[in-house]
């Protein structure tokens, strides 16, 4: 039959082999991309990736367990101030930092955490609405901790023996290195850092859905009160997602600390909380790729818009009064987007996804079998 | 004591204020159980309207308001019904996210047409006022006051009496029931965003008097109000009433004596005040003070 190849002595679908084919093209493209784009594109993609990593994490609490957080800009602050004070203040290792920026997060998840016990629904959304505000009210007071309205930095994330070693046995983030004549900026190596941490991430996501505690998150987001009766420790399970979520946004906070290279209490507002629950909603929620999906539209899309505002005839520059400014036209072609996007999908991108699949495997089975008539690969199977 | 009185008038005018806004919230959510979170947009749209029919239009100020109301009722009504209706039985966070994107869009429209400098508002009363006793009394903050309880009147007659109120009372404790025994609970629905939009002109505009000013920063107030409908409970129009005055005055009595009294507390404290009342409170009563726990079917 036509449709099936014999690779190493296995009998495979020609539709499963340009599947695997395609997973390794994509692989090998996500490796080489940093060689084939430019700063802008690159560092916009840094971006997508750390906020996909925290994405992920809200993904766990909202998304499988059904907890609603719109706190979650708190945890990257408490992860980047983490970083600030063990790898800035102390001169630890961000190999000591990284991890440590997520269980202090996931600790203070676990103090957050009896408040949301109590709560369901919205009501859990605007308790942790007040968990931003209290935050940056603490943020902006301890000057010791976040250097008060005027910001601190954030160490840049180096790998090696330290500074006492010579340049050959440690790398800074901030300068780049070169790896056998290549030269690998400080971009790149926050993009391979990052790509990395995610890949981690996601499979952590993809096997703890599977386990025990995954399917007790599970139960607690489709109804309450029957897991409970099943004997599920209510208490104990959404602990859990809280930990689990912030410590992955703490990781990401750290990240995006240390790229951004100097934080302002600020900029942890309510805004970069809504933006990781649209991420999730956007990209599919309760999916494992969804959050990475959903950062590529939400922090792509006005970052892609304002760059190539400039070739917009009627646009203007700047915010002067009055006119149709660049960053107001990609305001609003981006909330009309989120709102056609979700009217038309509310799945998501991952339904879309989804939509797309189907419908090229239907193109490729042909379209006229009918129903009744077994499918060839279903035959050889 | 002066003082205390200054900050007790000042605080229930506020207070009055984030009632309006609360009871824009809690219309929507007993409706249809979504935050609306354009609302505080839509607070922003009506007193930019507001400003805009009586500066650039040079129409009476009292018919200005009615004309920015009209146009606020109008995209309330219009979303409600172009884009809400297709959304109908999603999970509540895409609606809500849905909300989201409207309060972008209308964010940026509205900083696009009128630019981020303060506008003048075109209001009658600008800094007058009485002063009863040594306590200053603003003009604008009497007329909040009278304003916000006509209304607050109004709501509650429409919502007890009118055969429309008594359609929204019933869709909210049960839509299907509701739509068995023929209320038209799609209409229903528009009817509650209209109601939202109104209330959130009135609201925008006194937010916007005296001695605040019109800028875009005036729907981030919305997000102060979450702690008022959180308050009253999530489903109680009385609610939100109690829990706006009761943050109101929360926030204006902190302004005025915790710096002297509690400056550890660092400066700015009354801007969180209101969530770390609202945090004390849900801890006690996880469904606010006149929320009702729903009963769960397993």
């Amino acid at each position: 039959m036509s449709s099936e190849v014999r690779v190493l002595g296995r009998t495979v679908s020609a539709a499963g082999l340009i599947a695997a084919g395609s997973v390794v093209a994509a692989a090998a493209l996500t490796v080489a991309l940093p060689f084939m784009l430019n700063a802008f594109w690159l560092s916009t993609l840094v971006f997508i990736l750390i906020y996909a990593i925290a994405a992920l994490g809200l993904n766990v609490l909202t998304g499988y367990t059904g907890q609603v957080s719109l706190g979650h800009a708190f945890f990257l602050a408490v992860g980047a101030y983490t970083a600030k004070v063990l790898g800035g203040d102390h001169q630890l290792m961000a190999l000591i930092w990284i991890p440590a920026a997520g269980v202090v997060a996931g600790l203070c998840g676990l103090i957050v955490g009896p408040v949301a016990l109590r709560l369901r629904g919205l009501y859990l959304a605007i308790v942790t609405i007040g968990i931003v505000f209290i935050g940056q009210h603490i943020f902006l007071n301890v000057d010791s901790l976040s250097g008060g309205p005027q910001g601190t930095a954030i160490p840049s994330v180096q790998i090696g023996a330290g500074a006492q070693c010579q340049p050959s046995c440690s790398v800074d983030f901030s300068q780049g290195t070169s790896l056998g004549g290549a030269t690998i900026d400080h971009n790149a190596l926050y993009y391979y850092l990052s790509l990395f941490i995610l890949v981690l991430g996601m499979l952590f996501v993809r096997n703890l859905v599977r386990t025990r505690t995954g399917r007790a998150l599970q139960a607690v987001r489709e109804r309450e009160v029957a897991a409970s009766l099943m004997g599920i420790n209510l208490v104990r399970t959404k602990l859990a997602a809280f930990v689990i979520s912030s410590f992955l946004a703490g990781v990401g906070g750290a990240l995006f600390g240390s790229y951004l290279s100097f934080v302002r209490p600020q900029s942890w507002d309510l805004i970069l909380s809504i933006s990781f629950v649209a991420m999730i909603i956007v990209g599919g929620i309760g999916t494992v790729w969804g959050p990475l999906l959903g950062a590529i539209f939400v922090a792509g899309t006005p970052t892609v818009l304002n760059h190539y505002a400039d070739s917009v005839p009627f646009l203007q520059h700047g915010s002067s009064s009055g006119g149709l400014s660049i960053n107001e036209f990609s305001s609003i072609f981006y909330g009309a987007l989120i709102i056609l996007f979700l009217v038309l999908e509310p799945r998501g991108v991952v339904g879309l996804a989804g939509r797309a699949i189907a419908l090229a495997q239907r193109l490729a089975r042909g379209p006229a079998i009918p129903p009744s008539t077994p499918l060839p690969s279903q035959q050889s199977a | 004591m002066t003082t205390f009185y200054q900050l007790l008038f000042s605080g229930f005018a506020l207070g009055c204020v984030y009632a309006l806004v609360a009871l824009g919230f809690t219309v929507i959510y007993r409706s249809s159980q979504v935050i609306n979170f354009a609302q505080g947009s839509l607070l922003a749209l009506g007193a930019y309207m507001v400003s805009w029919f009586a500066i650039d239009k040079s129409l009476p100020f009292g018919l200005a308001v009615l004309a920015a109301i009209g146009v606020c009722v109008l995209v309330g009504v219009v979303f409600q019904r172009l884009v809400l209706r297709w959304v109908a039985g999603q999970p509540v966070f895409v609606i809500v996210m849905i909300t989201i994107g409207l309060s972008i869009v209308i964010d940026a429209s509205v900083s696009a047409k009128f630019g981020a400098n303060p506008r003048l508002l075109g209001d009658p009363w600008s800094s007058s006022a009485v002063h009863p006793g040594g306590v200053t009394l603003i003009w604008a903050k009497i007329w909040t006051i009278v304003t916000v309880f006509g209304v607050l009147l109004g709501f509650f007659l429409f919502d007890r009496y009118s055969r429309y109120g008594l359609a929204m009372r019933a869709t909210a404790a049960d839509e299907e029931a509701a739509m068995a025994v023929g209320v038209p609970t799609r209409r229903v629905f528009a009817l509650a965003w209209g109601v939202a939009g109104a209330v959130a002109t009135v609201g925008g505009f006194f937010l916007a008097t005296f001695p605040n000013q019109l800028d875009p920063s005036i729907s981030a107030v919305a997000l102060l109000a979450f702690p008022a409908i959180i308050l009253g409970g999530l489903d109680s129009p009385a609610g939100a009433v109690v829990g706006g005055v009761t943050i109101g005055l929360v926030e204006e009595l902190t302004k005025g004596y915790q710096p002297a009294h509690a400056s550890w507390l660092g400066t700015n404290f009354y801007v969180i005040a209101p969530y770390v009342v609202m945090i004390l409170v849900l801890m006690v009563k996880p469904y606010g003070l006149f929320g009702r726990a729903p009963v769960e079917r397993i």
